[in-house]
């Protein structure tokens, strides 16, 4: 199928962007694209309009100011994946990037665009649980900073208005020793995750100061396992901990069977993940 | 709408639907056929194009979003009659069989080159991981990048293609 | 110009390939290439179900659009008499469905508009009334009494029994399996895949409404056999209709069949007097072209104690689809599915084959299965390595105690097959040595030991291709003798024309380096033509690995029959009779005085110029090869794999694969096809199926769900290679396409089962995906140590 004809708007500002999205009825923001020009293909969607974001400038840096990283909305996952000051500093990020799509759909694919078409097989929704970062989110009625659990809301739907746009996402920098991983279980490269599990941990001394884990395509949005995370927070890490964190985040997760598994595989690789993504960021954090 | 963009260092223009897809701007309106359409959910890197140097699939790309910008088909790789390293190297490895999917493998491993002009093995196939290939098994296409960057090194001297 | 010390690079040279030239300049020709003036673009709509009587179609919206230039349906198709179609299997096949549509994607009607995106959007403007009728998914359910009759437009068709077809011999095995030591049984199915070129399929009909010359460029492994069921079909005259595929990219058997998108693109140029292009996507190639595989087989071994197998016994029930549209010999309704006795010496064998209509797509004999060979070559190969565990021995000596011995060639099989030729040993010695096999088995005992679960499968395929000798080979009632054409100019350049035709295998130069090894024109100074039947001798195509067998065999009959005549010329030209000249390495000479020399070249020109009293001028012959029997390229493969038992991903540390295809024309080539053949393999044992739910909705249908093996999981793969040529074939050639499809699945799987086995693992079925690896492991009762 080819897409239906729409409106082309392309505007040179974020003043003009959001303008458009305010006055426009049935708009779209286009992005990477990557997500919505298939959709656009076989016509699961038909917006009469199409803003073209990609010209707008400001929304494509990585910068650390203070203790918070700013990823630009327009950031695209390759750039996540080659930047320096990611990879020193925020290991969940950092892991995560690389597996995303595949190289070539990596090069136009943004954070922000992956984050509001918030597919519950997303990536980067559970790397921003496991961090507990926060999105910015502006229109003509000005600026709003959402916590990323409360920005994903459910399947393909966000805290997101119709007139809104996503600018930013703020990560909280780690604490000093911190270590993370991002173990993603795919048929093939390109493939939908059947199950991953982002886990972010920091130490405090020898015992563990936060623990944050996100997890992918096992629930009708991206899912944090609260219980998990809490019987981490401090205490001192060992296997029987890991598996029992990897347990209740398999007990949090709500997979269905389907193509890529029964819903007792993926729980199970949910428990797995976990266990091994905990052994890998707590040595990570202990040699930082 | 109307549209200028550099195709393989000459200017075009075009006034064009905005729905008209990339993959189709290039073939149908440009007249280069060199690129190939192999699907429809973005999967298989036959349509790959380099939009200012980076690989694009562009079959989900607009046309219009290439508005003043570069594109580099299959077609831009030789200067002139002057064989880039890659299709010196593919020819030279037994690197594709059909033909459909090596504009796409040629112009990723074109772009891989100049960021890792030394890839393993596994670079290779990591980068080409976007493009499906059929008939090869990937082995030669793997030799075929190698070999290509060895001839950009100057390590070897390309045989006469 | 002298040749005096240049080698000729024929058979066994590295060659690399002429067609190269224009694909790395992206100038290949492939059919959505193909640009004519006044050309018309062509969209078809599909069935949204699998299982519907059509109570209405109104097409007014969609002929309003501004741009479309006509809507077709399968009324106006009937009252051209096209509403239906042959199949090559001598059934029919809806070409825009009339009564009931019956899978899921089937044609139902088509728009013809200025522009594709003008045509996809008028598709959406059609409006089809459906009154779902429920679906036979399963040829199981096919099977039973009561399931709904699909074929409900056959005359005396009153089930969706298809057809029942055996082979070998029933008491000789009842007999077998009676006085058995030991029986072992195995119960699997073959999933259905799908060839998957990058390329989909697609036509450019060109119908000149002043001449009523028809010019299909199409997408065809066998262009001349389809012009001439297009002649029987369409009325028109065959000397008016030329086929031409000129670059394809990639076939795999999925370009073989007549699509009903072929027939509606023609028949709207004819309609219209314009060129009608047809390229469908790969939703449409995936859901409704070509499939391949999809048996449910039950396979069972006679043995005695001490290994030697005694008897086989296979029944299958063949999911068809909703028409019998494979392409296969006529008279083998599984193709040659009975080659299953495989690489050994079994006395007893009988086969049962059933073949059901299902609602899903037609097809079946395609992805390089050499006429169902990859489904029989599965089967024996899995049932033999599960019953070396049951009889404790290693599933290596138990394929090496029963193979047939090369003292034993020609062999007569248990079904009827005499294979040509073969050394079964020599190929799994060299693969068992290359991969280090029982310092492995050492490995594995002590990896097992701290629950490591690493698995090392084998396979040991017969391949059987080249189909073949007259007498028992048609498709259609069309014989398989394939010509070659040679014609050498005057300046000792040539032009040599063959009825198959590429899709990637090199047959430009391949068959090049025949004619250069058989008349010492260099390869480059032979033009082949193929893909263009005004322009080429009449065959039955490219498919089932028979270029070389048949159509290489052909090029070498005809380079020889040119050569004799050559040898004449060469005789005048050396004033001495002809039983005085020899010939070697492109060079004719006097026996007994080497120095009176005269070239292929000095003669090519001498042809034209200087020939005897009474001969024709020319130096060119055309000759159509039947050939005598198949061939029987085999081999060894054998894989090295890791399990990991919590998550139930594998991973392929090695894999050797040791091919004997007789004479190698390129090894560089032959290379590549096994390269390829081996990756498709592992795709199908890992990741590639097409499923359907209970409504009979495809999930398989585009590459998201229809899963293709990247670079990054695809495994390296190491070869290796013996040489047993084939004694009835002219350069002792077998073909090689197929090989690495038949022979890999059966690797890949076994060496997964291998490591499993000791955990009670006894099956699974493909494809191996880890959810399926780990769910084979829970229910076997979890890791634990035997």
């Amino acid at each position: 199928m080819l897409p239906a004809p729409f409106e082309y708007h392309r505007p040179s500002s974020l003043e003009e962007a959001v303008q458009l999205l305010s006055s426009l009825d049935e708009a779209k923001v286009l992005a990477g694209g990557q997500s919505l020009i298939p959709l656009l293909k076989f016509r699961f969607a038909a917006p009469a309009h199409l803003v073209d974001v990609n010209r707008v400038p400001g929304l494509d840096g990585i910068k650390e100011e203070g203790s918070v990283l700013r990823i630009g909305a327009l950031v695209r996952h390759n750039q996540i994946a080659s930047s320096d000051l990611v990879s020193a500093r925020y290991p969940v990020l950092a892991a995560a990037a690389p597996q995303i799509a595949d190289p070539i759909v990596r090069n136009l694919g943004t954070v922000g665009g992956s984050l509001a078409h918030a597919d519950p097989a997303g990536d980067w929704g559970a790397v921003m649980l496991a961090v507990g970062a926060s999105v910015v989110a502006r229109s003509t009625r000005g600026e709003r900073e959402i916590p990323i659990a409360d920005f994903l809301q459910d399947i393909f739907t966000t805290a997101l208005s119709s007139d809104e746009i996503l600018t930013e996402v703020r990560v909280p920098a780690p604490a000093p020793r911190a270590g993370g991983a991002y173990l993603k279980l795919e048929r093939k490269v390109g493939d939908f995750a059947t199950v991953a599990a982002a886990v972010h941990v920091s130490m405090d001394d020898g015992t563990i100061g936060r623990a944050g884990i996100g997890l992918t395509a096992v629930g009708n949005k991206n899912i944090e396992p609260a219980e998990a995370e809490s019987a981490l927070a401090g205490k001192e890490p060992n296997e029987e901990l890991f598996a029992e964190a990897g347990r209740l985040a398999a007990t949090a997760s709500n997979p269905v069977t389907d193509v890529r598994g029964s819903a007792e595989y993926k729980r199970h690789v949910v428990e797995v993940f976990v266990r091994r993504g905990l052994a890998r960021a707590i040595e990570m954090a202990r040699e930082a | 709408m109307k549209i200028s963009v550099k195709v393989n260092g000459t200017e075009r223009t075009a006034d064009v639907e905005p729905r008209l897809l990339l993959v189709h701007l290039i073939r149908e309106t440009f007249g280069l056929t060199g690129t190939h359409e192999g699907c429809d959910t973005t999967s298989c890197g036959a349509c790959t194009v380099l939009l200012d140097g980076t690989p694009v699939k562009s079959c989900t790309l607009f046309g219009v979003q290439a508005d003043g910008r570069e594109v580099t088909t299959v077609e831009g790789l030789a200067a002139g009659a002057e064989l880039h390293p890659v299709q010196v190297a593919f020819k030279e490895e037994h690197g594709l069989q059909c033909g459909f999917c090596t504009s796409g493998m040629m112009l990723v491993g074109k772009a891989l080159l100049e960021r890792n002009p030394d890839p393993s093995d596994d670079d290779v196939r990591w980068a080409i991981s976007g493009n499906i290939c059929r008939c090869t098994g990937y082995m030669n296409i793997v030799k075929a990048i190698q070999l290509a960057a060895r001839i950009k090194a100057g390590a070897t001297e390309p045989a006469k293609v | 110009m002298s040749t005096e010390t240049e080698e000729i690079r024929g058979l066994g040279h590295r060659v690399k390939r002429k067609e190269d030239d224009r694909f790395i300049r992206g100038k290949g020709t492939y059919i959505d290439d193909i640009k004519l003036p006044g050309m018309l673009h062509m969209a078809i709509l599909r069935s949204p179900y699998a299982h519907a009587t059509i109570t209405g179609i109104d097409t007014s919206k969609a002929q309003a659009v501004p741009g479309v230039v006509a809507v077709v349906t399968g009324e106006l198709m009937a009252q051209h008499k096209l509403a239906w179609m042959p199949t090559l299997s001598g059934d029919t096949q809806a070409v825009l469905a009339t009564d009931k549509v019956r899978f899921q994607g089937q044609e139902v009607a088509a728009v013809i508009a200025e522009d594709l995106y003008t045509a996809k959007d008028a598709l959406e403007l059609i409006a089809v009334e459906y009154e779902p009728i429920e679906p036979v998914v399963t040829p199981q359910r096919a099977m039973e009494s009561d399931a709904p009759v699909i074929r409900t437009d056959k005359e005396g068709q009153d089930s969706n029994h298809i057809y029942h077809w055996e082979s070998g011999d029933k008491d000789a095995t009842d007999k077998a399996f009676a006085d058995a030591e030991a029986v072992v049984a195995l119960d699997t199915f073959y999933p259905r895949s799908h060839p998957a070129p990058v390329e989909t399929c697609g036509c450019v009909a060109d119908i000149n409404p002043a001449t009523g010359q028809a010019t299909i460029y199409m997408t065809s492994q066998a262009p001349h056999a389809i012009r001439t069921v297009f002649a029987l079909v369409a009325g028109l005259p065959e000397e008016k209709i030329r086929i031409v595929s000129p670059d394809i990219g990639g076939g795999f058997g999925n370009k073989v069949p007549v699509y009903p998108g072929y027939v509606v693109a023609t028949a709207a140029s004819l309609l219209l007097g314009r060129p009608v292009k047809w390229i469908e996507d790969r939703t449409e190639n995936l859901i409704s072209t070509g499939f391949a595989r999809d048996f449910h087989m039950h396979g069972e071994m006679a043995l005695k104690k001490d290994g030697t197998m005694t008897g086989l016994r296979v029944s299958l029930l063949a999911d068809e689809g909703a028409f019998h549209a494979d392409a296969q010999p006529s008279k083998f309704k599984v193709g040659l599915f009975h080659i299953v006795t495989g690489s050994y010496d079994l006395p007893a064998a009988h086969v049962t084959a059933d073949g059901a209509y299902t609602n899903k797509a037609p097809g079946g004999v395609a992805y390089r299965c050499s006429f169902r060979v990859t489904e029989a070559s599965y089967l024996i190969e899995r049932l033999v390595q599960n019953a070396a565990y049951e009889l404790g021995m290693d599933p290596a000596d138990l394929r090496l105690k029963n193979f047939i011995d090369k003292d034993q060639f020609p062999y007569t099989s248990a079904t009827g097959f005499v294979y040509d030729s073969g050394d079964y040993h020599a190929a799994m010695n060299m693969a068992l040595e290359k991969v280090s096999y029982r310092e492995l088995r050492k490995e594995q005992e002590e990896a097992r030991a701290r629950g490591e679960l690493v698995g090392i499968g084998l396979a040991s395929f017969t391949e059987i291709v080249g189909a073949g000798p007259h007498k028992d080979y048609d498709i259609l009632g069309l014989k398989m003798s394939d010509g070659a054409e040679l014609r050498i100019h005057p300046t000792g350049k040539a032009i040599l024309k063959i009825s198959v035709q590429t899709q990637g295998q090199g047959h430009e130069t391949t068959f090049a380096q025949i004619v250069a090894e058989e008349i010492g024109i260099q390869p480059e100074d032979v033009k082949v033509m193929h893909g263009d039947t005004d322009n080429t001798p009449y065959g039955l195509g490219t498919y089932a690995s028979r270029s070389t067998p048949v159509s290489g065999a052909a090029t070498a009959m005809v380079t020889r029959r040119v050569r004799e005549k050559a040898a004449k010329i060469a005789a005048h030209l050396l004033e001495v009779s002809e039983e005085d000249v020899e010939f070697a390495k492109g060079k004719f000479s006097v026996k007994g005085a080497p120095d009176k020399v005269v070239t292929i070249q000095d003669v090519a020109f001498a042809a034209y110029t200087n020939f005897p009293d009474g001969m024709e001028a020319g130096l060119e012959g055309v000759y159509y090869y039947d050939p005598p029997n198949l061939t029987f390229p085999f081999g060894t493969y054998a894989v090295v794999v890791e399990v990991d038992p919590d998550t139930g991903v594998w991973k392929v540390r090695r894999m050797v694969a040791v091919d004997d295809c007789g004479v190698r024309i390129n090894p560089m080539i032959v290379e590549g096809q096994i390269h390829g053949g081996l990756c498709e393999g592992f795709g199908i044992a890992a990741m590639e199926q097409i499923t359907f739910d209970e409504d009979g909705n495809c999930i398989g249908a585009n590459f998201t769900d229809y899963l293709l093996p990247t670079a990054w999981e695809t495994p390296r793969f190491e070869l290796g290679e013996t040489v047993t040529p084939s004694p009835h074939h002219p350069i002792g050639a077998k073909g090689v396409g197929e090989s690495a499809t038949v022979g890999s699945p059966a690797a890949f799987v076994n060496a997964v089962i291998d490591a499993l086995w000791p955990l009670g693992v006894r099956n699974i079925d493909m494809p191996l995906t880890s959810a399926k690896v780990w769910e084979a492991i829970q229910a076997a009762g979890g890791s634990k140590k035997t």
